[in-house]
């Protein structure tokens, strides 16, 4: 990914020196051109386009402000309950993500979603320990939502 | 113009001073550290994230200044307020403070009980 974009950031830059004018405009130009290069050529890289890669992250992005509102407004109700009949409960959620930003990633996505905060990430990082602010509406729903953010991490970290 | 840009800013911190307020609720209501930790790290987040949009939107649309820096504030802000509640739990859970008595259930207390007995294993003048 990283290659790609060095690639087509240098693209650019040749079609600087080629056209002899060194400004924003003639670099957006030659940025575009690279990419529809890079676009021609995708069948020559090992991996996927980068852009594709991006558009995962924007879309993991807006997935993540979407659940930040939601949890807000779900802790808002359970706060100003007038009687707070809560049942806390720490589960374990086991993971298949492998790398350490990964799980990084997921851990601060599940503590900012609905009712959920990672107590612990197991030594092995295979399991995750998690403490739910109220068990009983949130954690078969808990769980489909760390299975869209799971899978949202992994189409972003597919090569 | 004007008035879209005005009620747009009141709104944004409108919202995040709500939010912080639910943050003081909660933390004075809610039973033990980890629910707590709840309401600290989810609402505080928000809350103080819409003061600073507001902000940074007050002064693009009015004084016609684009602020960098808040919007790095907003950024480092989503970057270690969940890190903050987590070891914050995480520290009050391994130093030992229990759950309320209305918890249900508790799948970590076998792991961590059975890491202690790995680690440090019992001492001889005890």
């Amino acid at each position: 990914m990283a290659f790609q974009i060095l690639l087509n950031f240098f693209i650019a830059s040749v079609w600087m020196f080629m056209s002899s004018s060194m400004n924003a405009r003639t670099f957006i130009v030659g940025y575009l051109i690279g990419f529809l290069l890079i676009f021609m050529m995708r069948r020559f890289f090992k991996q996927r386009l980068y852009i594709e890669r991006l558009w995962a992250t924007i879309k993991l992005t807006l997935l993540f402000f979407k659940e930040l509102t939601l949890s807000n407004i779900s802790v808002l109700l359970l706060v100003l309950r007038p009687n707070l009949n809560i049942q806390p409960m720490i589960f374990a959620l086991p993971t298949d993500l492998e790398h350490d930003w990964e799980i990084t990633l997921l851990a601060s996505l599940i503590t900012l979603t609905p009712g959920t905060i990672v107590l612990y990430v197991s030594d092995d990082q295979r399991t995750l320990y998690i403490h739910a602010i109220d068990v009983d509406d949130v954690d078969d729903a808990i769980d489909s939502i760390k299975n869209s953010f799971e899978k949202a991490i992994k189409e972003v970290s597919r090569p | 113009m004007t008035v879209l840009a005005n009620s747009l800013i009141v709104l944004t911190i409108v919202v995040g001073v709500i939010f912080t307020l639910v943050t003081v609720i909660g933390i004075l209501r809610f039973p033990d550290v980890y629910t707590r930790a709840h309401a600290a790290s989810k609402s505080a987040t928000l809350g103080v994230l819409s003061i600073l949009l507001g902000v940074f939107f007050h002064f693009w649309f009015n004084e016609g200044h684009f602020s960098i820096q808040l919007i790095l504030g907003i950024v480092f802000l989503f970057i270690t307020s969940p890190i903050g509640g987590h070891l914050m739990s995480r520290a009050a859970y391994l130093s030992g403070v229990k759950p309320t008595v209305l918890t249900v259930g508790d799948d970590l207390a076998e792991v961590v009980k059975k890491a202690r007995q790995n680690q440090l294993p019992p001492r001889e003048d005890e």
